[in-house]
């Protein structure tokens, strides 16, 4: 009785917008490769994190006060009084870090396994898209405390954009609304962060994931598995039910459904990951100055700089770039070719094997020499200048663009291992 | 739509119309978000010149006034500091201040109307940061150079007329606001000399 209820309701739903196909599409009877690793967390991580940060986010608006007079005291209000606000707070502050941990990773697994290569440039491009407007979204609700870490973090970015020949003066004069930063320059970095920036990174996020359906997931052995129709015998592709989208034109190998399989073992994933987010938010919710910095606990003084300032760990690697170039335009550029070139990863790797398992050992070297890079960057980006850490900076920072440089070279005619017929595992 | 059989020619004619109008019409609307992004009147009022009492000020002694929400330094400079400054040329930028940091009558030797008392904003040149006066311990800094000014963001180096020094980011010297002396012991910060 019960259930002929809920079957008509369905029924009646099904008629009038799509939803057991979109259901069935992208979920049940989405064709996911056999051998995903841990590596393949991260994404619905990711999206776990979003939904924490929209959620938390809304709860600290209704409390917080957009204002230079109000915004610092609205804080210690929200810490002190508002009941959980410091739970509230905290979720959102560490869920700042949690999500470029887990973003990350996420990039790094597509550089691994080479899931930025065609047909998957555009999921890349618009991961990238993700990427930028979550530096933007981060960086704008670092100012909302109104700290001295807020403000003069924001002084020295949005000066960055005066290093621009011509309109420099007033492109950062347009950007902060006044002479310097003010509560004008506060107000609209609080509409940004919360209105603006996440309508365009849930945006984003959607077409990102439509990509990814339309072409499939790639896999740690960069093998496809989806074949040309009739290519595959019979007793060789899935057991299970794919929708016609996916099997109609292609003969699917080593797959199953997104739902159940992936569902569950992401569960695994979701539990691991919030046993590590909790112990962050109650037990080093400042992370030791790295999450929350010792300079925003006062408040905004444009007269006075911190003795030290270093911007929020998940930047620092780009800053030290910044930082190790002794010329202001030129620092700016690199800074910003630091960001820009990534995107263009898919198209300076020109090999047509994708996983790091298949490709030569010159590929292997130079990831590994990226990624140690990358990591000296960030943590020089933390600490004071000195001119023995600046040259550090400098050869570091060669090579961060070296590694997209030598990419490019080698990959034209690389020395790949076999590819295997079927995934491995 | 485009398989239509008639009047493809007109069809085309009103199709690029509508769009030229329709841009037209977007770029208008967009006037307004845009401007509103640039400083309010409130903002733009909000400058009014400021006076720094110098009586009380010792030697090497540094102090910060407001002006435009930025930091200004009043700069009790010593013999010592002043017989430094003369040594530096090498090491600098912009040793003669060529380039437009200051008013007219700054664009001298110690960039400054009198030669012990240095008024500067205290904004570095690079990414608008305050720099760390050191009065005694800059040598850290620059070898055998005394007192100048460390901007902690990117470490960018001043002497003690504001003049950058090489090889740091910091492209130019220090910005002298625009002062006069009022009278012995008085300075008005954001105002030349005669302006009302």
């Amino acid at each position: 009785m019960l259930k002929k209820l809920v079957l008509d309701g369905i029924d009646w739903v099904d008629a009038r917008i799509p939803m057991t196909e979109t259901w069935n599409k992208h979920l049940a009877q989405y064709p996911t490769p056999v051998n995903f690793n841990f590596w393949y967390f991260f994404g619905s991580l990711a999206m776990l994190v979003l939904v924490n940060q929209i959620l938390t986010g809304i709860w600290l608006t209704m409390h917080y006060n957009p204002s230079a007079e109000g915004a610092f005291a609205s804080i210690e209000y929200i810490m002190r009084d508002v009941p959980y606000g410091w739970l509230l707070r905290y979720m959102h502050s560490t869920g700042a870090s949690a999500f470029f941990v887990v973003i990350y990773l996420h990039m790094f697994r597509g550089l691994i396994y080479g899931s930025y290569q065609k047909p998957r440039e555009l999921i890349w491009v618009f991961g990238m898209l993700i990427f930028l407007v979550l530096m933007a979204e981060a960086f704008m609700g670092y100012l909302l405390p109104w700290g001295q870490m807020s403000f003069w973090g924001a002084q020295v970015i949005i000066s960055l954009f005066g290093a621009i020949p011509i309109i420099g003066d007033d492109l950062t004069l347009w950007i902060r609304g006044d002479y310097v930063i003010s509560g004008a320059t506060l107000n609209r970095f609080f509409a940004l962060h919360v209105i603006a920036l996440p309508l365009a990174l849930v945006g984003l996020v959607f077409l990102h994931i439509i990509a990814l359906h339309e072409v499939g997931s790639n896999n740690p052995d960069g093998v496809e598995i989806k074949r040309k129709k009739g290519s595959v015998p019979e007793e060789e592709k899935s057991k299970f039910t794919f929708h016609k989208q996916y099997s109609e034109h292609k003969d699917i190998v080593d797959a199953i459904p997104f739902h159940p399989y992936f569902t569950v073992k992401d569960i695994m994933g979701v539990s691991f990951f919030l046993i590590c987010f909790a112990t962050v938010i109650f037990f080093m919710p400042e992370g030791g100055g790295y999450l929350l910095e010792a300079p925003n606990f006062e408040p905004a003084n444009g007269l006075k700089t911190p003795d030290h300032i270093a911007p929020v760990w998940y930047y620092t690697p780009y800053y030290a770039i910044l930082r190790a170039i002794p010329d202001k335009l030129l620092g700016v550029i690199f800074f910003g070719g630091s960001i820009a070139i990534l995107f263009l990863l898919p198209w300076l790797d020109r090999c047509s094997v994708k996983s790091i398992r298949y490709r030569s050992w010159k590929h292997k070297l130079n990831i590994t020499q990226f990624t140690i890079c990358f990591i000296v960057l960030g943590v020089l980006g933390s600490l004071p200048v000195t001119p023995l850490l600046t040259t550090v900076a400098q050869v570091a920072s060669v090579g961060y663009f070296g590694f997209f440089i030598a990419l490019w070279v080698y990959s034209k005619n690389e020395k790949t291992k076999p590819l295997p017929t079927r995934l491995t595992h | 739509m485009s398989n239509a059989p008639d009047n493809s020619g007109r069809r085309k004619f009103l199709t690029l119309t509508t769009g030229v109008v329709g841009a037209i019409g977007a770029a208008a609307v967009a006037v307004p978000f845009v401007k509103s992004w640039s400083p309010s009147e409130k903002a733009k009022a909000a400058g009014a010149p400021v006076t720094v009492d110098i009586s009380k000020i010792q030697p090497g002694q540094l102090i910060r006034v407001e002006w435009r929400g930025k930091p200004v330094w009043v700069v009790s400079r010593t013999t010592k500091i002043l017989d430094e400054l003369g040594t530096l040329d090498a090491k600098l930028r912009d040793p003669a201040s060529e380039e437009a940091q200051q008013p007219e009558y700054a664009t001298n030797a110690l960039r400054s109307l009198k030669s012990e008392i240095f008024v500067a904003v205290g904004i570095c040149t690079h990414l608008g940061c305050s720099p760390t006066y050191l009065p005694d311990s800059f040598s850290e800094q620059v070898e055998g150079v005394e007192s100048g000014f460390f901007c902690p963001c990117h470490g960018s180096k001043f002497d003690m007329a504001g003049r950058v020094f090489q090889n740091v980011p910091a492209p130019l010297n220090l910005v002298i606001p625009p002062h006069h002396y009022v009278s012995e012991s008085q300075i008005l910060i954001g105002l030349d000399k005669g302006d009302a």
